[in-house]
């Protein structure tokens, strides 16, 4: 194994202390451990907070800042963080308009987070959860833990962010939240594995010619192997996969502040179609090329453009990665006025930045 | 031997530890078959933060306190899905424990009986879904079993870990439907489940803590 690494407990405490370094507008904590906004924010305005295993840098810890996250909570690698990691982040970051965790449709993140919403509520201070769960890959949420939460979580929290920068308080922002992310589709695919730093080895195997079709941000096992091809041929199978997306529903929870207890709702996303206009993402891996991520832009565009599919705004770049892996994922989220609106208020966060 | 004396609950902690650390690798492996390969790591690193804390645990004649101790420290260090499950399990299991500094078998049925209870509640899962809970169900029913026929510790202590030995293996046939595992579907099958496999450590190690071989 090689990579830029000092000693292997040291790594998401090192990497935080660098970025504190480059970032004023980022504040940290070690114990436990968290990542804040440094700028002071309006009485009564709900804390957007996020966070997850570590290893897909910039999210979320460098979606920190003015307009996005208030605060982010990182875990080991690929290891949901724990429930007094969140406590204290959103005690610490709360300025009496509660709290909104974002949460991807993962196992651990799901039970973290809700034991952390738990002991807020029971404190009297306002939490709800909204889960992202956006990955077509996984087809089914009878027989698996569902849908697992990708990209779309990149497009969420920067809208969501924004709303709370503007007033909307914890109900307007959860509804937005759950409204974002019935519109979001995302697929992936590898080219390579990836190495988790304790582990020294490669995630899963894959054959020098082999690609991974559905491939999950932790090297989840995705759709299909097949042996690579070109990346046309990859950026239609997966924007077929989005596009052609039937009706999805599924039981998600959340907070009831009347019953102080969680709730089942059914959220359903309702499949594309022609004459939507979207927000996409081309989004690398880790170790992928941005000029391969044009190339693979190049071919979204064209295909949508076929189907009458407006791509009404874009990012292309690394945003939620798979710590070195090489590979893509394509993101679309379905916009409407609300959502370009607080897509394009200005950002200033590590990862993300434009409009100040 | 009646009950299960405080020491010997301070004992199981700090075996279960070493126990968890020497297996490491072999969790990990069995989750990177079917998971994201971290079991191993991540149990070590709970378990150490209980060791660091065995004088702190020792110190308490109190079971009910040693266990909820116990779970905020695996609540607060495990991280991923195992963290809030074993977190939930010990501060459920503490539960009917008021008072108590021994335990007879029947208060170790309670007791974990509740700690299960937290992990399905936790979890939303049941048993055949192959997790954790194919290795502890049976292993509760086994030691309510001895609560009705007034068993001796060590016959309880026995039933239960064979209960439990059957449980995880019962794992290997199943398919996954909770967790990281479940993304594999059918391809899940053929492989034991770690988290039904750590559970079993960690009652193995409760079993010998108590009943010395050859005793």
């Amino acid at each position: 194994m090689k990579k830029l690494i000092n000693k292997i407990p040291d790594v998401i405490t090192e990497q935080m202390q660098g970025m504190l370094a480059a970032h004023p507008e980022i504040e940290i904590s070690l114990e436990p451990k968290y990542i804040k906004r440094a700028s002071a924010t309006r009485k009564g305005k709900v804390a957007i907070i996020s966070g997850g295993g570590s290893g897909h840098e910039p999210m979320h810890g460098g979606f920190v800042g003015t307009g996005m996250l208030d605060a982010a909570c990182p875990g080991e690698v690929f290891t949901s963080p724990t429930p007094d990691q969140m406590y204290e982040c959103a005690k610490a970051t709360q300025n009496e308009g509660g709290v909104l965790f974002l949460v991807k449709n993962y196992t651990g993140d799901i039970m973290n987070f809700e034991m952390a919403a738990e002991m807020l509520n029971a404190e009297g201070i306002q939490t709800q959860n909204i889960i992202i769960d956006d990955d077509v890959a996984v087809k089914d949420s009878l027989y698996t833990a569902g849908r697992r939460g990708v990209g779309t979580t990149v497009i969420l929290e920067k809208i969501v962010g924004a709303a709370a920068e503007a007033g909307y308080d914890l109900n307007k922002c959860a509804d937005l939240a759950r409204k974002v992310n019935s519109r979001g589709r995302s697929m992936g695919m590898a080219l390579t594995s990836c190495i988790v730093p304790a582990a020294g080895k490669p995630n899963f195997d894959i054959d020098e010619d082999e690609i991974e079709i559905g491939v999950g941000i932790h090297g989840e096992p995705g759709r299909k192997r097949i042996s690579h091809t070109t990346a046309d041929e990859i950026t239609q199978m997966l924007t077929t996969a989005i596009l052609e997306d039937k009706d999805y529903s599924r039981i998600l929870r959340e907070w009831s502040f009347s019953n102080n207890g969680w709730e089942e709702k059914e959220l359903t996303s309702d499949a594309f179609k022609s004459g939507d206009q979207m927000i996409a993402l081309v989004n690398g891996m880790g170790s992928t090329p941005i000029s391969e991520l044009y190339t693979v832009y190049r071919k979204l565009h064209e295909i949508c453009s076929a189907k009458k599919i407006t791509l009404a705004r874009n990012l292309v770049g690394s945003y939620i990665t798979a710590l070195d892996m090489q590979g893509c994922s394509v993101t679309l989220v379905r916009a409407d006025d609300e959502i370009l609106k607080f897509w394009d208020a200005p950002v200033l966060t590590p990862g993300l930045r434009w409009g100040v | 031997m009646e009950t299960i004396k405080q020491a010997q609950v301070i004992n199981w902690l700090e075996k279960t530890a070493h126990v968890i650390g020497e297996n490491k690798d072999y969790l990990t492996k069995l989750d990177s078959d079917i998971g994201d390969a971290d079991h191993g790591f991540n149990m070590e690193r709970g378990f150490n933060k209980v060791l660091e804390k065995i004088n702190e645990l020792a110190a308490s004649e109190d079971l009910q306190a040693v266990l909820k101790n116990t779970g905020m420290t695996l609540l607060s260090s495990i991280g991923g899905a195992s963290g809030p499950l074993y977190g939930s399990f010990f501060l459920q299991a503490a539960l009917p424990l008021e008072g108590k500094t021994e335990l007879t078998v029947e208060d170790l049925a309670n007791s974990f009986g509740k700690g299960v209870d937290g992990i399905k509640a936790r979890g939303r899962a049941s048993k055949g879904e192959k997790t954790m809970i194919d290795t502890l169900e049976p292993a509760i029913d086994a030691l309510l079993l001895s609560v009705k026929n007034k068993d001796s510790i060590e016959t309880a202590l026995s039933n239960m870990l064979a209960a439990a030995e059957e449980g995880m293996k019962f794992t290997i046939d199943m398919i996954a439907t909770k967790g990281r595992a479940s993304y594999l579907g059918d391809r899940s099958i053929g492989h034991q489940d770690p988290g039904a496999t750590s559970s079993f450590l960690i009652l193995k190690t409760l079993k010998e803590s108590i009943i010395q071989p050859n005793s």
